[in-house]
């Protein structure tokens, strides 16, 4: 379901081979990911449900980094594959949805921005950037962005390279 | 006359003048008679031809733009390189009825010293770097390989075909043909520019192309120099080290002309920091810096191209940053005449050129089969790199996109250039070959240029679409970089953003401190920039609404969402008013409203006390303000999203632990007082107490080294309290300013207070949080190995990676 090929899975397994369970500080332990703004987020969202994952769930979400692949035969019945761009869209947008309600609400949108701008950009300013983000992407102006209005908004970023991880594949 | 010279001293001076004239004339023309009587007005043509000529050349050639673009149907369908081809046709065709002679051609010396390097040179400081450099691999194998075996493939091809008899007899060897086929196999960056800049295909595809055509020319100088040696020693003479030697110097030439390139961009990029007195002859130093590595290049024989392209690469972004506004829009613009003036000459007098019948030659099969060859080998040799190069790009190149690619193999004017300068003497058919360069210029400049658009339409390739600049969709492509960092970390792997990240890395700590100026490197956030270039749109066409409704009332009313009226959304009222505004409008992005008056705002808003004045405009627009210079504010900032992290990953472990939650505040510190909130110490040392040994040891070894850089707590934003408890020496500034409880991270319900309530209290820990620490040093080992910096964006374009941690940590995290 995941879409990995069968020989590419071991490499990954190596990772978690020692534990059965991966468990967050395993991952906080990666040096690299503290110092990344929104490292914290990422790690949480390997961990959908408490603390510990197990190799399947670390794979699922992995599994949404796979490169594009352009010649699948399309069935119309199926299930859009995990790695496409809508679903990578889709982790993105979890990334940002804290409470989960569907929508990115001008609070959750300012703590993004704030963990991206360095630290000289002042608190107006940080309300003006949020102010402004949300109104160039807010068609139906309830002050907050679904999922499309996500997705348009980024629309022509060039996603199937921005999020795909080459070794994946 | 004599009145005149009489009234005032300027007649006098224009009498002094006529007769200096007079008299060098007089000199001039001394075999040609004495003239008896004393000449007011002389017609010196002589004296002015040269300068004259080149002059009216140029003026020529820019009225015939203007006169193609009188018809915008025919530019639509007919690529303006065809256009302007015709027209050198005509013009020479001209000159040589009314002459009999071809006094006018495309020289090889003008073409590589004044034509060429401009347009190089403008393609090079407006190259997408990271585009360019994320594909760097695709180009390169394109340029080398491709070029190499479109030259051998060519080259033995007509040879084999010579052999068999079918082109007649030619006092030519097989060394002559691979020189012919060296010089036609390379892609032309003037043509590719030309005709793809009217085809608007995706970036991707055009920036391979087009590195492609720029980056070939390391091969074609070498392919064209080796062989052009071997036919003047001789066929017969040729050796393996020869040979070998030719291998060697591709290596030389390329990587030589690189590194000109390189070093030259280092010093334009220096010489820039220190021109701040000097504005006004800024622009001038990109030029001749530039102009310089090429010439040096040429000088000792290196790819000049490459040099030239390469020094526009690296230093666009120091420049950049550190020439004033002014400056820069200059430089964009003189760059772009040059570039184009250039363009257009040059497709001119490639029609003139071939108006020339001395030059003539024509033999059927050499000419057809020359074409045929050129075509199928490229498809060909496209079709084999791109199967062989899906294996490893991440975005795989398409069936269109090859066909694209094949078609959009344009030769032009270097190729022309090329065969210009081979020696009558050495290779007898030069007039051949030249012919048929001509030839095949045109075809695939005209015919192919022509036939591009609609198959590119027809194929429904990707088009790019140029878009302003999105506040999100600078947001979301960051959040993606770093999102793809993580994951890169995750499982271990080094990808692309590893590499880009590390160069970041040096560009962050080394290069930008040497080669910015101090108030470039501060100002530096990405999305700052993005969203401060969207205000002063806005600012534009705020004010040109307001000229269009007549006046400037509207923004009184202070609407509901405190906004402007203006729709960021929608595109602009594209009235025609020729209004001052308009005119802004249109070159929004590099002209403000009044530069002057801008930076003078800007710099007035330095001063933190100035803010209040501007409170007004405040409300709708962004102004940027400084803090007070932060020592080393990088690290700084590295150290302060490290800290934010831990305390966040301490906060929630605690919380959990507790199960307690309690509200935070986001704390931001700056010199005005915001509002206050009072942390309670004993609470919070309650808490310490409870919490894991591992994370307090992560965090405070982490938090050690960096003592010495809390001088200005009070400017510094989000300071770690954890790392201020638990150190039994504090800074000189009267302890911790700041201790900063920043927690956005999931529990946003919780978030009670506006994050720009700041705290500038400090707190006092009490003597049993200091004390009671825990600290176990086995989980110490859990943060090895740490590798450097992380950031994902992009090397030149884009860096701007604020979070690092210098190695330093590591070492220094054992004592407690």
């Amino acid at each position: 379901s995941t879409g990995f090929r069968l020989a590419s899975v071991p490499q990954i397994h190596i990772l978690c081979i020692s534990l059965h369970f991966l468990y967050k500080y395993d991952l906080q332990g990666i040096g690299k990911l503290a110092v990344n703004p929104i490292g914290d987020r990422i790690i949480s969202a390997f961990f959908q449900d408490g603390k510990s994952a197990d190799f399947r769930s670390f794979i699922r979400v992995l599994a949404h980094f796979r490169p594009v692949e352009e010649d699948k035969s399309k069935e119309p019945g199926a299930s859009e594959p995990i790695n496409s761009r809508l679903n990578k869209l889709r982790f993105a947008f979890q990334l940002y949805d804290q409470d989960k309600d569907g929508k990115i609400s001008r609070a959750e949108m300012m703590q993004v921005l704030q963990m991206m701008v360095g630290i000289q950009v002042t608190d107006e300013q940080l309300e003006c950037m949020t102010d402004r983000a949300i109104q160039e992407a807010d068609e139906d102006g309830d002050k907050a962005l679904s999922f499309e209005e996500f997705a348009k908004s980024v629309e022509k970023l060039n996603i199937e390279q921005k999020m795909s991880l080459r070794v994946l594949k | 006359a004599g009145g005149l010279g009489a009234r005032t001293p300027g007649g006098c001076l224009l009498l002094g003048l006529l007769a200096l004239a007079a008299a060098s004339e007089h000199e001039g023309q001394g075999d040609a008679g004495e003239p008896h009587i004393f000449q007011i007005v002389t017609f010196k043509w002589h004296h002015v031809q040269d300068p004259y000529i080149i002059a009216l050349w140029i003026l020529v050639a820019s009225l015939a733009k203007i006169v193609f673009h009188l018809s915008h149907k025919v530019t639509t369908v007919i690529p303006e390189s065809a256009l302007l081809i015709f027209l050198g046709l005509f013009l020479g065709g001209i000159v040589w009825a009314a002459d009999h002679i071809a006094s006018f051609t495309l020289t090889p010396t003008v073409f590589f010293f004044y034509l060429l390097p401009p347009i190089v040179l403008d393609a090079g400081y407006f190259m997408p770097n990271r585009l360019f450099f994320g594909n760097l691999g695709t180009i390169l194998l394109y340029a080398v390989i491709g070029t190499i075996w479109n030259a051998a493939t060519t080259g033995l091809s007509l040879y084999g075909v010579y052999l068999s008899g079918a082109m007649g007899h030619l006092d030519i060897g097989l060394l002559d043909f691979l020189l012919f086929g060296s010089l036609i196999a390379a892609v032309d960056p003037v043509a590719v520019l030309a005709v793809f800049e009217e085809v608007h295909v995706n970036d991707v595809l055009f920036i391979i192309v087009f590195g492609e055509s720029l980056l070939n020319d390391a091969v074609t100088v070498v392919l064209y120099n080796v062989f052009d040696a071997f036919v003047a020693i001789g066929a017969d003479n040729v050796t393996c080290t020869d040979c070998l030697k030719g291998i060697v110097s591709f290596f030389v030439v390329s990587l030589g002309g690189t590194f000109i390139g390189i070093v030259f961009a280092f010093l334009l990029s220096l010489v820039t920091r220190f021109t701040k007195h000097v504005r006004i002859i800024e622009p001038g130093f990109v030029f001749v810096i530039s102009y310089l590595s090429y010439l040096t290049s040429e000088m000792l024989s290196l790819s000049a191209i490459l040099a030239i392209t390469f020094c526009g690469i690296c230093c666009q972004k120091y420049v950049k940053a550190n020439i004033s506004e002014q400056s820069s829009t200059t430089v964009r613009y003189t760059m772009k005449m040059l570039a184009s003036g250039a363009e257009t000459i040059i497709f001119m007098f490639l029609g003139i050129s071939a108006v020339n019948p001395q030059i003539w030659t024509w033999n059927t099969a050499f000419i057809l089969l020359t074409l045929v060859f050129i075509s199928v080998y490229r498809v060909i040799g496209v079709v084999l790199q791109t199967w062989v190069l899906n294996h490893y790009r991440m975005v795989q190149l398409g069936i269109i996109d090859q066909v694209v690619m094949s078609y959009g193999g344009l030769r032009g004017a270097v190729a022309f250039a090329l065969v210009a300068l081979l020696d009558k003497n050495k290779v007898k058919e030069k007039d051949l070959f030249v012919s048929t360069t001509i030839i095949v210029v045109f075809f695939t400049v005209i015919f192919q240029g022509l036939t591009i658009k609609p198959l590119v339409q027809w194929l429904k390739v990707k088009r790019s679409e140029h878009r302003e600049p999105k506040l999100n969709e600078k947001l979301h492509g960051r959040a993606f970089d770093h999102i793809l960092s993580a994951i890169e970390d995750i499982s271990g792997q080094i990808g692309h953003n590893y590499l880009r990240d590390k160069w970041i890395n040096f560009d962050r700590k080394v290069l930008s401190k040497v080669l910015m100026r101090r108030s470039a490197q501060k100002s530096r956030d990405q999305i700052l920039n993005v969203f401060h270039q969207l205000n002063l749109k806005d600012a534009i066409s705020y004010v040109a609404e307001g000229e269009r409704r007549g006046s400037l009332a509207f923004i009184r009313s202070p609407s509901s969402d405190n906004m402007v009226n203006v729709n960021f959304n929608t595109s602009r009222p594209m009235g025609m008013e020729a209004s001052v505004s308009y005119l802004l409008r249109e070159n929004a992005s590099s002209v403000c409203l009044d530069m002057q008056a801008l930076e003078q705002r800007r710099k007035s808003i330095r001063d933190r006390e100035d803010m209040t004045t501007h409170h007004t405009l405040h409300q709708y627009l962004y102004k940027p303000s400084r803090h007070e210079i932060i020592q080393n504010e990088d690290e700084k900032q590295d150290k302060e999203i490290f800290q934010r992290t831990m305390r966040k990953r301490l906060e929630s472990f605690k919380s959990t632990k507790l199960g307690v939650k309690h509200p935070k505040k986001i704390n931001k510190t700056h010199k005005r007082d915001r509002g206050q909130k009072r942390v309670r110490a004993e609470h919070l040392a309650q808490r310490i107490q409870s919490v894991q040994a591992y994370n307090v040891t992560k965090y405070m070894e982490f938090s050690e080294p960096e003592e010495n850089e809390y001088e200005h707590l009070h400017t510094g934003t989000g300071i770690d309290f954890l790392a201020n408890v638990t150190k039994q020496n504090f800074t000189e500034t009267s302890g911790i300013d700041n201790p900063a409880f920043s927690d956005d991270d999931g529990q946003s319900v919780y978030m009670r207070f506006p994050p720009w309530l700041s705290n500038e209290d400090t707190v006092v820990p009490s003597q049993r949080a200091r004390v009671q620490i825990p600290y176990s040093p086995s989980n110490f080992r859990r943060l090895t190995p740490l590798r450097l910096s992380n950031k994902s964006v992009d090397s030149f374009l884009l860096a701007d990676g604020p979070e690092e941690r210098p190695r330093s940590f590591l070492p220094e995290s054992t004592h407690m």
